[in-house]
């Protein structure tokens, strides 16, 4: 099968702890954890990889749980 | 001889003994905590290193253990920094909060964890008052306000005595505190898990907890709840799974405390402890762990020749320090271990001043300390085991 990259919205976190908490607040539909792709180089570890249509809502849906993030960015993905 | 009951075999299935030294570890737990640990060590990966499933496995946990003592100490999962017990988060607390040129009050009734730390300070310059305790336990409240200085930073207490149970009253050194924009760092070793502890509502800068005793989870676990704002340098710099190229360790909270990875097989067992507090209710367990002590102390106040140590007629936790005439703590402690199957704290029990104070610093004392897990039973026989001895002695 051949894998074709496609544009993903990837938000970084200053901390795993901010990262679970978003993992614990959204549902399967909203995205996803992944390793923080390498061309991003920042935040911890984790990153949340959405569909880049959910921006909007996921950024509201952290503001108003009070979840910080460090970086939002849209970049080409296998996942 | 050993004693044990049905309750007994419900939660330790290990346990042979009628175990009261739960202020220096919790041994009965709920079978929940063992079980938790074993799926951690079989299913978990390093927490915060990774996205895949095994590491996921362990940051989730730690995670939800962070909401769970966050929920219950009155504070917020991201202020809420694992270590590997009080001593741990006290260390972390005070070198990295207070300075040679503070000054700073504490108790008598403080363990060495937090004296020692102070104590270290003192020796670059730090100023240090110690508030007396009388020869039954109790603080003069009176004198934190005596002894403040113009470079007074920080009030250090525990929340209740590990050798007495005599509770401190947080309420009034946090209104102290307040009044002279003083820190206010509290031990409670003691008392979290058993007694209400709000750390946001009361104003409490850091509380620093232990996972061991009643909280029911394992050694090699607890933490510290932070104040919204505070920062505190880190006493360890490494690993965090954060920021891999920069040559400095993260600053943001509760990762930039928590160099090294953490205990997250423990961690699972402290989750798993918290959640059966707040099953069964922190009233609950206080009143049942109070009502046994009780039954305790009117036992054996009642025999001649036992001198019962501390103030019962004020707020205590759940521990009662004794001497039986005639006999060393020591002697005592072994006979109970040994002819009763009673584990008890025999000796001098890490917390010098108190001993001062009670006259106990050369013969020690015995110390009870009750879980919610004992049975009325088990406290009968710690005082028919008590009666034998003094009698027997005498």
């Amino acid at each position: 099968m051949e894998r074709v990259k496609k544009p993903k919205l990837v938000i970084t976190f200053p901390t795993t702890t901010a990262a679970m908490a978003m993992e614990a607040l959204c549902d399967s539909a909203l995205g996803r954890l992944i390793p923080v792709p390498g061309e991003i180089r920042a935040g911890c570890g984790l990153a949340w990889c959405a569909e880049p249509a959910l921006e909007s809502m996921l950024l509201q849906l952290m503001k108003e749980n009070s979840i910080s993030f460090e970086e939002k960015r849209i970049i080409q993905l296998y996942v | 001889m050993s004693r044990r009951c049905g309750r007994l075999a419900v939660f330790s299935a290990r346990s042979a003994v009628i175990y009261f030294d739960n202020a220096a570890t919790s041994l009965l737990k709920p079978p929940t905590v063992g079980q938790a640990v074993l799926k951690a060590m079989e299913t978990f990966g390093g927490a915060a290193r990774g996205g895949h499933p095994a590491a996921l496995n362990a940051s989730r946990c730690l995670f939800q253990a962070r909401k769970a003592v966050a929920e219950l100490l009155g504070s917020a999962p991201e202020r809420t920094v694992f270590t590997s017990n009080a001593t741990e988060s006290l260390n972390i607390a005070i070198g990295g909060l207070l300075q040679a040129e503070d000054h700073v009050i504490t108790t008598a009734l403080e363990h060495n964890s937090v004296l020692r730390p102070l104590y270290r300070l003192r020796a670059k310059g730090m100023g240090l008052s110690i508030i007396p305790a009388d020869s039954e336990g109790n603080l003069d409240y009176n004198r934190f306000r005596q002894s403040l200085r113009p470079n007074t930073k920080a009030v250090v207490c525990t929340h209740a005595s590990n050798v007495t149970g005599t509770l401190v009253d947080l309420e009034c050194i946090a209104s102290f505190c307040k009044e002279h924009q003083l820190l206010l760092l509290v031990d409670a070793s003691q008392t979290a898990g058993v007694f209400p502890l709000h750390a946001d509502e009361l104003g409490i800068d850091v509380l620093c907890f232990t996972g061991h005793k009643a909280l029911l989870g394992p050694q090699g676990t607890g933490g510290l709840c932070l104040r919204s704002g505070l920062s505190i340098p880190a006493l360890k710099v490494g690993g965090s799974g954060i920021h891999s190229f920069s040559e400095t360790h993260p600053s943001e909270l509760p990762e930039a405390l928590e160099a090294g990875t953490p205990n997250a097989h423990g961690i699972a067992g402290l989750l798993a402890g918290v959640e059966f507090i707040k099953k069964t209710g922190q009233e609950t367990i206080r009143q049942r762990e109070l009502a046994l002590c009780r039954q305790f102390v009117e036992g054996v106040q009642a025999i001649a020749g036992v001198h019962v140590y501390g103030d019962q007629k004020r707020p205590y936790a759940p521990i009662v320090l004794l001497n039986v005439d005639g006999w060393d703590s020591g002697e005592v402690g072994d006979l109970l271990a040994h002819q009763y199957g009673i584990c008890v704290r025999a000796g001098a029990h890490c917390a010098p001043l108190i001993h001062m104070a009670l006259g106990t610093q050369e013969r020690g004392a015995v110390r009870f300390s009750f879980s919610f897990l004992n049975t009325e039973a088990e406290i009968q026989a710690g005082i028919a085991a008590l009666v034998e001895i003094a009698g027997g002695k005498r």
